[in-house]
């Protein structure tokens, strides 16, 4: 076997790997988002009026609620399993960056619940009212929303990670922090849906997206350390 | 220049007894501050040509404002100090701001709701600034929450002081976020607050309040963060000295 | 005296406001006080239990 060339990323691809096989075999997890996901939509249309013109003005508000909860509800078994059978202290022992091992696991979070719930996004932008031609520019924005979700949320889920009442505290820390990327995706969406470009409110997002990828591995890590300890 | 000052703060003993010896100071002059600001607010400040008497308000609204988000400040600074250098004194100090800051939170917003109705003719406007102060109290009640739920204490310190600098770099964000976003649903029934120019006997009593409210925030973090220090070091020599001292001294 | 408490017909607003903002300072300096004599009265407890041992 030939050494890698850069033995951080062989770690990452491994830990990726790793993941991505427990998750084959243990469908619920990511499924269980997804379903999610779709409840809350539907939900949607069936509390208000399900005339679609009106509807429409709600879409962006019923999407991106529906993916931050969706997302919240994967947060709670991001870390657990593995701090219970003692992964994460291998991760720590491991010798590789730490801050790249966790983020192998948002990776894995967000491959698992982002990307699927993104790709439904347009279908289900389209039951919500949308029209069909304009329901695939709705991806872009939950795109890069989903990703800087997970890497909000993996902070979070790493700072409650071994406290009592994980799940209500989880969502009050991820809110806040997620406020600013709902508001660009949320309009992004509308303008998308309006089939007008989005582009202004894509390059806000994009840009909090970038500023979580390039700090929330880090404060993701030193979390999970301190919660390790 | 001396770093001797700065490690001498982080010694338990030391910030007990210089802290218990300032709280007065502060405790006393915020006191005096805010009744002499309130006789300029409710007396000597002339009546507004545009929000008539209802402008008082802003006296005891605005100070809050500041003053929620200045304790955010210090509760990350101190909170970023004790992560770095593992000085236990400035975790107590941060821990001791995160009360006070949701009381200036809680200030602002009901005044500010009360103000909004005669002003704006409506308790609740989503205006940027009121939408920032909501979501800085939703940060202070998730930082008293997360260290609430766990229970070793060195541990809750540096969750806690992760968050709060993870904070530090959010609330800015957020409050451009919610600029943005306003700038795009401009409610035509809101006006703003801020005129050009307020004449000075309108200005000096916030001024001064400004002031009062944050003398009264320096106590308050004392106290608080004697509180703490003194249960962390429980049952040390230092401890049997300082109570004694504060027993014959009296109380602060 | 009647017309500075009416406060041109605004007092509905401007005296519960002030007394909102009041009472919070008054409630938290009282909850900062009694924390203190909590941690002071815990410390005590503990000092005597060690001198008994």
């Amino acid at each position: 076997m030939s050494a890698p060339l850069v033995p951080a990323a062989a770690a990452f691809a491994s830990a990726l790997r790793r993941d991505l096989l427990q998750a084959a075999r243990r469908p619920g997890e990511w499924l269980q988002p997804l379903a999610f996901f779709v409840i809350v939509t539907v939900l949607f249309p069936l509390s208000l009026d399900p005339e679609l013109a009106r509807l429409r003005h709600l879409a962006p508000a019923a999407l991106w609620v529906a993916l931050l909860l969706a997302t919240l509800l994967a947060l709670d078994f991001l870390y657990r399993e593995d701090a219970r059978d003692g992964t994460l202290e291998q991760f720590a022992l491991s010798g590789q960056p730490f801050a790249v091992m966790i983020f192998a696991k948002t990776a894995t979070h967000w491959l698992l619940t982002g990307l699927p719930l993104a790709l439904v996004g347009p279908l289900a932008a389209i039951s919500l009212g949308a029209p069909p031609q304009n329901a695939l520019a709705v991806l872009w924005p939950l795109l890069l929303g989903s990703v800087s979700m997970s890497l909000i949320g993996s902070i979070c889920a790493g700072l409650t990670l071994g406290t009592r009442r994980g799940g209500a505290l989880l969502s009050l820390l991820v809110l806040p922090l997620a406020m600013p990327a709902l508001v660009f995706g949320a309009r992004a969406t509308q303008l998308a849906i309006a089939g007008e470009s989005a582009a202004g409110a894509l390059y806000l997002l994009g840009a909090i997206t970038v500023l979580a990828l390039t700090l929330a591995p880090l404060a993701a890590a030193a979390a999970v350390r301190i919660s390790l300890e | 220049m001396s770093w001797a000052w700065f490690h001498r703060f982080g010694s338990p003993p030391y910030f007990y007894r210089v802290a218990g010896k300032l709280a007065p100071w502060f405790g006393w002059s915020a006191l005096v501050l805010v009744l002499v600001s309130l006789y300029g607010g409710l007396v000597r400040a002339p009546v507004d040509y545009y929000q008539s008497d209802a402008f008082r308000i802003i006296y005891v609204h605005v100070p809050a404002s500041w003053l929620a988000l200045m304790t955010y400040t210090t509760m990350a600074v101190s909170a970023a100090i004790g992560l770095v250098w593992r000085i236990k004194v400035a975790h107590a100090v941060a821990v001791a701001c995160a009360p006070a800051g949701v009381s200036f939170t809680v200030v602002s917003l009901v005044t500010g709701m009360i103000w909004g109705q005669p002003t704006w003719g409506t308790w609740w406007a989503w205006d940027p600034r009121i939408v920032s102060q909501l979501f800085l109290l939703f940060f202070f009640l998730g930082y008293i929450g997360l260290r609430s739920a766990i229970d070793d204490p060195d541990r809750a310190d540096r969750a806690s002081a992760v968050l709060a600098i993870v904070g530090v770099v959010n609330v800015p964000i957020v409050r451009f976020s919610v600029d943005w976003w306003n700038s795009l649903h401009q409610a035509p029934t809101v006006m703003r607050m801020d005129k050009p120019a307020m004449p000075w006997e309108m200005l000096w009593p916030l001024l001064l309040m400004a002031l009062a409210y944050t003398l009264y925030f320096f106590w308050i973090m004392l106290v608080r963060a004697r509180a703490e220090v003194l249960r962390r070091d429980r049952g040390g020599q230092w401890v049997r000295e300082a109570l004694a001292r504060d027993a014959a001294g009296g109380s602060a | 005296m009647g017309e500075f408490f009416a406060m041109s017909g605004y007092w509905p607003f401007v005296w519960p406001a002030y007394a909102l903002a009041m009472a919070g300072l008054a409630f938290e300096a009282w909850r900062a006080r009694r924390l203190l004599g909590r941690a002071r009265q815990e410390a005590r407890r503990k000092l005597a239990i060690q001198e008994q041992s």
